[in-house]
């Protein structure tokens, strides 16, 4: 009973590296950018919460009715005003720009909020829980969190593959200039996907802030939890992602299982071997 | 008189340091086909891109219905009727037959093209429609290609290299099509490298050697050795 539980609850927390993940491989589907500080907006976007929390009394997780669009709405402008200036055939100028926006969120987060790990209260939520066997029990928040996750990318792939804005996404993906002599404006497009990464950013950042304390620091190990998520799942195919969070939730719960200190190790070796066994991940949909 | 749809003026279009054209000027009337013919490298899917937006000439204008398109977005140049065809087709690869041809239409001119009409033109692609567009024969990717580029009811369209990596039979009904496809009265600028064909279907003729005009007229008003000089440069 014990190891069961162990796997339901990796499963339930892998909803959330899925979170970690999507808008990091929807980022990358579309334009081929891997956003180095996308674990710093995670983090950045828990702490809008906070301030939006502090200000309006809201519960955190109706403060997405306010964080997502802000997020989706900085992400909109800083692919307009800047990612898109250094996007191009050299892959290393994006690297850097968005390793630099890492190091510049991750100080104005400590100078504006202090260095204190902070956690926002989610109230009987966080205390609520299933018994669906005994000794197995699904806390609401960890359930909330998967189901969040299954329905993002449930939606992102709707939105992918049945809408004028995918097809345009895809297009763009597949060959830039063509698209453009269709008539598509490739900043925007990338403007788009980057704000719709970013609202993605802001789900995964509140549940995060409910689930765990946070500190400014903590960005770039979410971006390893999101990275793994893809690899193992496969670059471009979402729901791979989602299997590929599950995986490492589950590694990393049979890693705590055997020794406290084990958890974060025993996901990056389930990482590594996967890598070794199929390099491209479990599902790859982009060469 | 006809009234001109396209006049390009002394362009010249650089890659870095390298000069593909040095001082091209052409002009096309309305509802005209012309042939543009050169051998590889000679600068024709150059010309194309600049007159699509696609590349920036370094000098020279290029007027579309008399008016320049200097600085214009490749986007802008497609919403004011310019299509192209490119070469090698360059098909999006992870939509379907149909959601390549709906793109095709996304700048919405109105007029005579509608996925009815190029279906009705190309009944397989609505047989296929939900395929792959990559996954069909390069005939029918071909046909995807020409229904992408009217979908946007273009008045100019730019054909490159209609025939290229297909079978004889493929080219021939294609090229059966052609009147069909130009029925409306677009101007349309084909590069082909089957020259006597280029030189059967078209009113007029530009040769292109090394970024250059060498030889320009009626496609009926020269021999073909004289084509062949202006072709080779020889
Ligand atoms: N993207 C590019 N970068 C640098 N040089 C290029 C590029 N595209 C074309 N060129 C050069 O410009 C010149 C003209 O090429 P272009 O493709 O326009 O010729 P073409 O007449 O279409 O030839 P083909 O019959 O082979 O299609 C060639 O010397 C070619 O090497
Ligand atoms: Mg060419």
């Amino acid at each position: 009973m014990e190891w069961i539980n162990v796997i339901v609850q990796g499963v339930l927390i892998g909803g959330l590296y899925a979170l970690f993940a999507a808008g990091l491989s929807l980022i990358f589907g579309v334009m081929r950018l891997v956003n180095i500080a996308h674990g710093d907006f995670i983090v950045g976007a828990a702490y809008l919460a906070m301030v939006t929390i502090t200000m309006t009394g809201l519960h955190p997780l109706l403060s997405l009715v306010i964080v997502v669009p802000l997020m989706a709405a900085i992400g909109y402008a800083i692919q307009l005003g800047l990612l898109n200036r250094v996007l191009g055939d050299d892959i290393l100028p994006p690297l850097i720009v968005t390793f630099g926006l890492s190091i510049i969120l991750q100080n104005v987060l400590l100078t504006t909020f202090s260095a204190d790990s902070q956690k926002l209260n989610a109230g009987a939520l966080e205390i609520g829980s299933i018994p669906v066997l005994p000794g197995v029990d699904i806390g609401y928040m960890p359930l909330l969190t998967f189901v969040a996750a299954v329905a993002i990318i449930a939606g992102l792939q709707f939105l992918f593959y049945r809408t004028s804005m995918g097809r345009a996404f895809r297009a763009t993906s597949d060959d830039g200039e063509i698209a453009q002599i269709m008539g598509l404006d490739n900043r925007k497009v990338f403007a788009w996907a980057m704000a719709l990464s970013m609202a993605v950013v802001a789900v995964a950042g509140v549940f995060l802030a409910i689930r765990a304390n946070f500190d400014p620091f903590m960005g770039p190990s979410r971006l390893i939890f999101g990275f793994e998520a893809v690899i193992i799942g496969g670059l471009g195919n979402l729901w791979g992602t989602l299997i590929g969070g599950i995986i490492l939730g589950v590694a990393q719960g049979i890693g705590a299982q055997i020794d406290p200190g084990w958890q974060l190790l025993a996901g990056h070796i389930a990482f590594l071997v996967i890598l070794a066994v199929k390099p491209r991940g479990l599902f790859p949909r982009i060469d | 008189m006809s009234e001109s749809i396209l006049e390009v003026q002394n362009l010249e279009v650089f890659y870095g340091n390298a000069q593909a054209i040095h001082g091209i000027s052409l002009t096309i009337e309305q509802g005209e086909l012309l042939s543009l013919i050169g051998s590889n490298g000679a600068g024709k899917s150059t010309l194309f891109k600049s007159i699509c937006g696609m590349v920036r000439p370094r000098s020279g204008t290029i007027n579309f219905k008399g008016q320049t398109t200097a600085g214009l977005s490749p986007a802008r140049i497609t919403e004011m009727g310019i299509a192209m065809v490119p070469e090698g087709r360059r098909l999006f690869r992870s939509l379907s037959v149909e959601e390549n041809l709906i793109l095709g239409g996304y700048v919405r001119r109105p007029g005579p093209w509608t996925l009815q009409k190029v279906y009705d033109v190309f009944p397989i692609l609505k047989e296929r429609k939900d395929y792959p567009a990559t996954s069909l024969s390069g005939g029918q990717q071909q046909m995807v290609a020409i229904g992408r580029a009217l979908m946007s009811n273009p008045e100019l369209l730019l054909l490159d290299e209609l025939s290229l990596g297909l079978a004889p039979v493929v080219i021939k009904d294609i090229y059966e099509l052609l009147p069909k496809i130009l029925g409306e009265g677009m101007a349309t600028i084909l590069v082909e490298q089957d020259v006597t064909r280029a030189m059967q279907v078209s009113d007029h003729f530009v040769c292109m050697l090394e970024g250059r005009i060498s030889l320009s007229g009626q496609s009926d008003a020269f021999s073909h050795d004289e084509i062949s000089a202006a072709y080779f440069g020889t």
